[in-house]
């Protein structure tokens, strides 16, 4: 009885989403780690685990910010590089210390993680004050600015203690130091040290974050000040907190995405987190639908095995890549198309209405 | 909408998977050596990957017509040179079967990969990978990856040096790629040299890779009254440099190092702008030794326009590793791991006579020949005393 | 006393304020250049309501067609310009119609990713049909300067060219938005699109005339960017499209004289910002400058406030 009661609990519907999402990504685990297991995997594939996990962190971080709260935001891979160069070098700091990798790994996600809230906190005072576009580019503003100081600092430590300087490499390391940041340059020999299971547990981590949020009093508050401003207002909704929590969350999640990014290649560079990389989330986020949290699963893990899939394509793999992109957008916007999924729903609709009509 | 959308990305997805899950381990009784090999052939740096991609399957023509059988099987992957997209066109060529390599094109991508190289004892000789990185890391000796070209600390101080010796000038100004690390760690050691030897540097300014207008830091150059600019950089920038340092009527004497070359071979660039340029480079295009007449003319016979260094260091990195191979006796039948033992002996002991010169290499895979310095005049280069 | 000479300047004592000049006359020539790009962004802005990303790579095109036109073919200046804004208009109307009218009715974020998807097809086509090695633009008016003050200050004619032609299409454009039927229809285009329609404007018609200009302007700037800054390569019209982009931010995104205000204090600020703060931080120092902008007046310089409706 109590058994079928969770599942009915499980499969409402209001959590029938909820419950399909996390169902996905341990069913994708299962196999892939089964597969890994008996060394049923290429080579290629092997190496795209990691990354993908954290590209999936990154879009369910920036869907939040988007697609729950509204803001459109062109700078999140700030935020991945926050995360990412805090994890690289803390982690380079303890290596010493903290022998066990996985200990380490996850110490430094949560540490990159604070770090990118903090930043998260002082830019959103001043970007939630701003609206539509305006937000848009400040974002995109404040990510060009944390690329662009990065790609100033110089940081490495020896058995004397830290070094730091800006804009000119003034670092006096002795032979037994090691540069962490060496400016344009980025991190290099970097210990790797994220691993797949890591990356799973921190996409159902930030399912569980997204999900008890949007069931909260918060989450509710965030919605309706995204779909109506003025009347959350006026029901006495604190707007900018709201936006600030969704925002500060957001921030986090892309930093613990960037940590575990970060220590997954020997050697990471400042200019990858430019806009580029910003418009790629957006593009995930997307394609797999505003809000829509499984579909963002979905949609970056494909677009990020996409253009290695299309390898055999050689040089025109990208322009397939972009036709696909400007393919999918116009396909799911035509008025025929949608016309006739709305009539499969409606027939679905009715089905399911005349069984429990029964 | 999105239903559907996630139902069509999923069958992707499948398709991923299933398309992913291959990958064999090849024929392993045939005698032809799998060579691999990565650089950007997409992307912004992608003349470079491009060059070496090129230059390194007509080494392997060659010498395939030349021996009567595939002696190399050559696949040449895209990796954007990128660090993030390094390791997936290592794992692409891994999955291939490849049994030697010739490395990445750029430093940021083997960089990314030269563990992985290290661990799966694969023999690797990057063409123009220049940071030392690639072949040792401090204590770590990466004793199966070479280097073809000068490693940048070299060219600093060769550099820094030659001015100070033929009394180029009074005052050197340098400006340089900051967001680079060819050009910084170029850049470092000539300043270091240059304390040493006692040049006067009166200005230090760099770019970013998105940058195209230099004027600004031309126009301090010039304020400082630099007689020598020193352009630890490659030929594109240089180019700008050269047109827009013209336009303002500086004309100091510019002063490149390998990277330059390839600027008068740059479609729509006026030569008469290099005029007086000097370079530090191991290969010059219009060179007429045999050698370099021979593989600038087949290198445009099948891809057109004309090869610059990292062509020619390519061509160099796969005709040593085919004569390592002869030397050893070792072929496809033979393991990765037997291949790369038997290069690493041959390489640390033999001299290999390319197109960029005489070389021989230390048991850290880095190089040692001689660089020279060339200057450009009337549209070509000129061995300089 | 101005002549043209193509010496190495004597090395002179130059007075502080004649570097500043200097620095500050290639600021405001490379402010031109975004001013004249963002018109596009601000002009699409206003009428489509999208963030036409792809605005940066049909400058690319621009400067490549200049680039053949002049250095292959060898034909005149004013030809290669005139074949730019021609085959850069038709591209724009042509994207347009194919990319982006089918999205009218969709969520403006579709609209922008399409755009994207453009931007990567045009950037990727470019490659694969003229390779990604760099060709090298020779200037329209040779690399000459104007020399003033006995040599202490030199000009490029380039950068004269720039700036003249730059308010040369903001009068013009200023005059044809006010004056003429097409203007008119575009800004009550901006203003209502249904009340336009109403009205009997042709919204269609007008949307594609707007992306027309906008195309045109962008194969303008490109010749005048690849006349100062000469490489040209497929990526070559991402950064220039960024900072007109924040350009049209700047002065108020869908403002004229906005875009024209907003270009130039960009080019201004990062110019003498790279000449006296620091080359590797001017990016930095010109977003900041942004930021503090938009926080002062949130919708940019000459930006409407426009009210919130109940």
């Amino acid at each position: 009885m109590k058994k079928s009661n969770l599942l009915n609990k499980l499969f409402d519907k209001q959590h029938k989403k909820q419950t399909v999402s996390y169902l996905i990504v341990i069913f994708a685990y299962v196999i892939l780690e089964a597969l890994l297991k008996t060394g049923n995997i290429s080579s290629l594939f092997k190496n795209l685990l990691v990354p993908c996990t954290c590209y999936i962190v990154a879009a369910l971080a920036l869907n939040l910010c988007v697609g729950l709260s509204g803001e459109l935001s062109l700078g999140h891979a700030g935020f991945m590089s926050i995360g990412a160069f805090t994890a690289v070098c803390l982690s380079g700091l303890l290596a010493g210390t903290l022998t066990n990798a996985v200990l380490r790994l996850v110490i430094v996600i949560i540490i990159g993680a604070a770090v990118s809230a903090f930043f998260g906190f002082l830019i959103g005072i001043p970007v939630l004050k701003l609206q539509g576009d305006y937000l848009a580019i400040v974002t995109l503003a404040f990510c060009q600015i944390i690329v662009s100081l990065i790609n100033n600092v110089y940081f490495g430590f020896d058995e004397k203690g830290l070094q730091f300087s800006f804009i000119e490499n003034k670092l006096n390391l002795s032979s037994s130091g090691k540069i962490l940041i060496g400016g344009p340059i980025g991190a290099s020999g970097t210990q790797r040290i994220s691993t797949f299971t890591v990356g799973i547990v921190l996409i159902i981590i930030s399912l569980i974050v997204i999900y008890n949020l949007m069931d909260s009093r918060n989450g509710r508050a965030i919605m309706a000040a995204r779909d109506n401003r003025i009347a959350a207002l006026s029901v006495g909704i604190d707007v900018t907190r709201t936006k600030m929590l969704a925002f500060v969350i957001s921030a986090a999640l892309a930093g613990a995405a960037g940590a575990l990014y970060g220590l997954n290649f020997s050697t990471l560079t400042p200019a990858k987190f430019g806009f580029n990389q910003s418009i790629l989330l957006l593009v995930y986020v997307v394609l797999g639908g505003l809000g829509n949290i499984t579909g963002t699963i979905i949609s970056a893990s494909v677009l990020y095995v996409l253009p290695e899939l299309l390898r055999s394509f050689e040089s025109y793999r990208m322009i397939i890549y972009s036709l696909v992109l400007i393919g999918i957008m116009l396909i799911s916007n035509n008025k025929f198309f949608k016309e006739k999924l709305a009539e499969l729903k409606t027939r679905r609709f009715n089905r399911t209405h005349s069984k429990e009509a029964e | 909408m999105k239903k559907l959308l996630v139902v069509l990305l999923s069958v992707f997805v499948v398709f991923g998977l299933v398309g992913c899950s291959g990958g064999s381990g090849g024929d392993e009784a045939s005698p032809t050596i799998k060579l691999g090999g990565s650089g950007p052939l997409t992307g912004g740096a992608a003349v470079y990957g491009n060059d070496v991609f090129h230059a390194a399957e007509l080494a392997v023509k060659e010498i395939n017509e030349a021996e009567g059988f595939d002696f190399f099987d050559f696949k040449f992957e895209d990796d954007e040179a990128d660090p993030e997209k390094a390791p997936n066109a290592y794992g692409v060529l891994k999955d291939w079967g490849m049994q030697v390599s010739i490395y990445t094109t750029t430093s940021g991508a083997g960089l990314a990969v030269v563990e992985d190289y290290f661990n799966d004892r694969i023999f690797a000789i990057t063409p123009s990978g220049s940071n030392p990185g690639l072949v040792y890391n401090g204590s770590t000796n990466y004793d199966n990856c070479f280097q073809v070209c000068f490693t940048d600390p070299n060219q600093g101080v060769a550099s820094a040096d030659y001015i100070k010796n033929n009394a180029l000038g009074e005052k050197v100004a340098i400006i340089y790629r900051s967001d680079d690390d060819y050009s910084t760690t170029v850049y470092q050691k000539f300043k270091d040299e240059a304390a040493k030897v006692g040049l006067d540097i009166v200005y230090e300014g760099s770019f970013i890779d998105t940058d195209s207008d230099y004027s600004a830091q031309l126009t301090a150059a010039q304020n400082a009254g630099a007689d020598v600019v020193f352009l630890p950089i490659y030929y594109t920038p240089a180019a700008g440099i050269l047109t827009q340092a013209d336009a303002m009527g500086y004309a100091p004497v510019f002063f490149g190092i390998d990277g330059m070359d390839g600027i008068l071979t740059l479609e729509g660039f006026d030569t008469a702008l290099a005029e007086g340029v000097y370079l530090l480079t191991p290969f010059a295009a219009d060179a007429t030794d045999d050698k370099t007449v021979h593989f600038v003319t087949a290198f445009k016979e099948a891809y057109g326009g004309t090869p610059t260094q990292f062509g020619a260091d390519a061509y160099d990195a796969v005709y040593a590793i085919y004569e390592a191979c002869k030397a050893a006796g070792v072929d496809g039948t033979n393991s990765t791991e037997e291949i790369c033992d038997a290069l690493i002996g041959q390489f640390t002991s033999m001299t290999f006579d390319g197109l960029t010169g005489k070389a021989t290499w230390a048991a850290n895979g880095e190089v040692s020949k001689s660089p020279k310095a060339v200057i450009i005049e009337n549209g070509v280069y000129v061995a300089a005393e | 006393m101005a002549e043209a000479v193509k010496q190495p300047l004597p090395v002179l004592v130059i007075g502080g304020s004649m570097v500043f000049l200097s620095y500050l006359i290639t600021g405001i020539g490379l402010g031109s250049v975004y001013a004249i790009i963002a018109l596009g962004y601000s002009m699409v802005y206003g009428i489509a309501k999208m963030l036409n990303f792809a605005h940066g790579d049909v400058i690319m095109i621009g400067a490549y067609v200049a680039f053949f036109a002049l250095s292959r073919y060898n034909l005149p200046a004013v030809a290669a310009v005139l074949l730019a804004i021609a085959v850069c208009t038709t591209l724009g109307v042509l994207i347009e119609r194919l990319a982006y009218k089918p999205l009218r009715q969709a969520t403006s974020l579709s609209v922008l990713i399409t755009a994207i998807g453009v931007s990567y097809f045009l950037q990727n086509m470019a490659q694969l049909l003229w390779s990604s090695s760099p060709k090298i633009f020779s200037s329209i008016v040779g690399n000459r300067s104007l020399t003033l003050f006995d040599g202490k200050m030199s000009i490029a004619y380039i950068n004269i060219l720039t700036i003249i032609t730059c308010i040369v299409i903001m009068i013009v454009l200023t005059l044809f938005i006010n004056n003429t039927k097409i203007g008119r229809a575009m800004r009550a285009c901006s203003e209502d699109k249904d009340a336009a329609k109403l009205m009997g404007i042709n919204v269609n018609k007008t949307i594609s005339i707007t992306f027309a200009i906008g195309s045109g302007l962008a194969a303008i700037a490109s010749v005048l960017l690849c006349s100062t800054y000469p490489s040209v390569y497929p990526t070559l019209g991402s950064m220039p499209g960024i900072k007109a982009f924040t350009a049209a931010v700047f002065g108020g995104i869908g403002s004229i004289p906005g875009a024209f205000v907003g270009g130039l204090l960009l080019g201004i600020i990062e110019n003498l910002s790279k000449a006296y703060i620091s080359t590797q931080l001017s990016d930095a120092i010109v977003f900041a400058v942004l930021i503090i902008v938009l926080l002062i007046k949130p919708t940019g310089i000459l930006g409407k406030k426009v009210n919130e409706k109940v």
